[in-house]
């Protein structure tokens, strides 16, 4: 497989999960803000930081407020990171290595795209809004269904999968990271009852809740939520599982050593932490599990795109 | 108010499908039938089901534009296939096969010893100013002479329905893909047209292209590495290189992915590093292929890749220096060179070409404008183009002095009144002109695309085909009317 090939296909994957995520990131917040009293409700600017785009937003909109916040992460062409932006880069790249991707795939890249141009900047208004994202979730997932079910399971499926979980793992690692800033008072009476529910929402972020309560079978914690969302080895949406696939991809690969023991590396930090880490600790230790994933996808550049 | 083909204007031209008024063809009866039994309603959900099958299966092509830059722009199709008979049609193949095989002849004999030439059929001052003679590939002998393995030649019909061809594509036709889509969408939305009538198939073309192109490996191995090598994502035609590559599953590749290593072989990188490549089929004009050889500037070839290729290290297709024979004024001399090569005579005719560089036709020319079609000899797109009937004095002028300043590079035709086939517009019927570009594949042996790619002026009275300026196109069926008479 070519090299250009093999890198656009990895960052397919990660444009369409990262479409996906931030589709049900907003989903779930938009779901929880009606339960917490104002007091404790997570601003909708906390939202913009999870994709560490404060300046261009605040360049962007005098307000941090839903309408503009949604429209800003769901519809506008000037943000980067935007569902429409990774829906076109997604199609963009579809398009160069359009020779490998099944047809039915590539129609159906092409279709979540067209709907996301025509209709999503109506997910700016709360009406329309669990519509769109609706239809965005469930077209990221019938594109992966597609490409699991009908692309071959060569290298560069080994790439794709690759870019899906890293694009995940680090997207789980921004949310807790915000949404547990948010929840620093631990210690004081006063919102103990809504730690609960804000843990709720953490795991709704992330489509984890009913499953970390079959899960667990027990109570929201602080330490278990986070050992659910770091270690849980059946949860495919946890930071342990997401490695796992990915060095499970590379070891597909030719020449992959190196790539591995990136990867090796990161696991390691998962294995040893307890999960008990106060906020600051806590925000350290996703800054090295950061740290490790930008190790990671540039080996993965170097070692097999950039490698002349 | 659905099809009447009685209000459908059947006049002084040949009509593709209606042979007078109220009366089709015999080949076209069934779909004008069926045609007729639509309402409204029925023509509007195939027109729009057509649309999206084309907006979703993402069948575009890019035109550039000043203020948008490249815009990548949905494919113009019109739902009413065009039709012709196939005993017309095998004539026609027949026709185009002999074209071909005296045009690689022709090409093979001007990069070697120049027989045509010492015989006094074919002068040589036109080979010294011919833009695209490429002097190094003089003395290269190709496999079985050939060297324009893929041809689209363009045919029109005349008012009294004699088929001409207008040009030959020899350098990187394009359109195929477009012939296999329409033909998908058609599928889609008259499924039981295809039931009821005996239409042949286009499909087989990639695997006919991949078996043409695994031939031509230099290296006798049994899965030969086959890429087809394009500009990128911005050229007009990136659809149709990704297209051909998934359908032969080969890999498409951009100059970068290549490298000339100091074996002179052509390598590609790879995941797993340089791999072997023995058949390009290159969708780059000649003069970007090398920067080496040709342009230097260019950074869409491969460094190297004409050392590699007369070393016999890898097969190019077509050819370099295959545009020799694409030439309008070489056009010109088909009919000669098809007798001097094979002795017949031709199956097809030529369009009765003027060339300027010729004193008396220049002079016919120059006098006649407002009745010649004008055009450059190595244009391409439809660009550069003076249609006289339809063009100003002013116009007139500036081709007058432009053609005695460069008489080597125009000839003029007289203008054909093409065809016309009926097309949808709004919710009627309404002839259109149109064109037909089959497309030919040779190697050892020869083969004819099952009809081609009809292009259709989608404006009223124009005859301007070209996607980059108004046209659409059709799919075309040749019908088989005694296969479809016995089931």
């Amino acid at each position: 497989m070519l090299s250009r090939v093999a890198e656009n296909i990895f960052w397919l994957g990660r444009y369409l999960e990262r479409a996906e995520d931030t589709a049900r990131l907003l989903q779930a917040t938009s779901h929880v803000q009606l339960d917490l009293p104002k007091s404790v409700r997570t601003s909708w600017l906390s939202l913009v930081e999870v994709f560490g785009e404060k300046t261009l937003f605040s360049d962007l909109y005098e307000v941090p407020d839903e309408r503009s916040v949604s429209k800003f992460l769901i519809s506008d062409d000037k943000n980067p990171g935007s569902i429409l932006s990774s829906l076109t880069m997604a199609r963009e790249n579809a398009r160069t290595i359009r020779d490998i991707l099944p047809q039915q795939a590539w129609e159906l890249i092409n279709g979540i795209y067209q709907y996301a141009k025509d209709e999503s900047h109506r997910g700016a208004y709360k009406k329309h809004r669990h519509d769109v994202l609706e239809k965005i979730v469930a077209g990221t997932q019938s594109i992966s269904g597609a490409l699991y079910g009908t692309l071959l399971h060569d290298a560069g499926y080994q790439f794709l999968c690759m870019g899906w979980h890293l694009e995940r793992a680090d997207m789980t690692t921004r949310i807790i990271d915000i949404r547990t800033a948010g929840l620093i008072p631990i210690d004081t009476d006063q919102t103990v009852p809504f730690e609960n529910l804000q843990w709720m929402s953490v795991l709704k972020s992330v489509s984890g809740y009913e499953n970390y309560r079959r899960h667990t079978q027990g109570p929201i914690t602080h330490k278990e939520a986070l050992s659910f969302l770091f270690k849980a080895t059946s949860f495919p949406r946890s930071v342990g599982f997401c490695l796992h696939k990915i060095e499970h991809c590379a070891w597909g690969l030719k020449k992959s050593k190196p790539v591995i023991s990136e990867i090796r590396s990161t696991r390691i930090l998962i294995d040893e932490t307890n999960c008990s880490q106060g906020p600051k600790k806590l925000h350290r230790f996703i800054d090295d599990l950061q740290k490790g994933f930008h190790r990671i996808d540039n080996e993965i550049t170097k070692t097999f795109f950039n490698m002349y | 108010m659905a099809i009447r083909w009685g209000n459908y204007p059947a006049k002084s031209n040949y009509d593709e499908l209606i042979e007078k008024r109220n009366t089709p063809r015999k080949a076209s009866e069934k779909l004008c039938r069926f045609l007729y039994g639509l309402n409204d309603g029925d023509i509007e959900s195939h027109r729009e089901s057509a649309e999206l099958a084309i907006k979703l299966m993402g069948i575009t092509f890019t035109v550039y534009s000043q203020d948008e830059g490249n815009i990548d722009r949905n494919w113009p199709f019109d739902i009413i296939p065009r039709i012709i008979d196939k005993d017309e049609w095998s004539a026609i193949e027949s026709g185009l096969k002999q074209r071909v095989r005296a045009l690689n002849l022709f090409i093979s004999d001007i990069y070697g010893k120049q027989k045509i030439i010492t015989d006094g059929i074919f002068p040589k001052e036109l080979l010294e100013n011919s833009t695209n003679f490429r002097p190094e590939c003089v003395g290269i002998k190709q496999p079985h002479n050939v060297w324009a393995h893929i041809c689209g030649s363009d045919l029109v019909r005349d008012g009294d329905g004699t088929v001409y061809v207008l040009e030959d594509n020899l350098r990187v036709p394009s359109g195929v893909s477009y012939m296999l889509e329409n033909r998908k969408i058609t599928k889609r939305i008259f499924p039981d047209l295809f039931e009821e009538m005996d239409i042949l198939p286009v499909d087989d073309y990639p695997s006919q292209l991949f078996d043409m192109l695994a031939s031509l490996s230099p290296r006798k191995v049994a899965a030969p590495e086959i890429v087809v090598l394009t500009p990128g994502i911005f050229n007009s035609a990136y659809f149709e290189h990704s297209y051909l590559a998934q359908q032969m599953g080969v890999e498409l590749v951009e100059g970068t992915d290549l490298v000339v290593g100091k074996d002179d072989y052509v390598y590609m990188r790879t995941i797993d590093g340089l791999t072997k490549v023995d058949v390009i089929y290159r969708r780059i004009d000649d003069l970007y292929l090398d920067p080496e050889a040709f342009l230097p500037e260019s950074c869409l070839g491969v460094k190297g890749l004409m050392r590699s290729w007369k070393k016999g290290k890898v097969a190019l297709v077509n050819a370099p220096g295959a545009g020799v024979a694409d030439d309008k004024v070489v056009y010109a001399y088909v009919p000669e060179i098809i007798k001097y090569y094979l002795d017949e005579e031709p199956i097809l005719n030529n369009v009765p070409t003027y060339r300027c560089f010729i004193k008396e036709e220049r002079n016919y020319v120059l006098e006649n404008l407002d009745k010649l079609v004008v055009k450059p000899a190595n244009e391409s797109g439809g660009y550069g183009m003076l249609i006289g009937p339809h063009a100003s004095l002013k116009e007139r002028k500036k081709f007058k002095s432009l053609i005695k300043k460069d008489p080597r590079n125009y000839i003029a035709q007289p203008m054909l009144n093409l065809s016309t086939a009926p097309t949808l517009i709004g919710k009627k019927v309404e002839p259109r002109h149109l064109d037909l570009r089959p497309f030919v594949l040779s190697s050892k042996n020869i083969t004819v695309t099952n009809g081609g790619l009809t292009r259709v002026a989608m404006n009223k009275g124009s005859i301007v085909v070209n996607s980059s300026q108004g046209g659409g196109s059709k799919d075309t069926w040749i019908v088989d009317l005694e296969g479809s008479q016995s089931c």
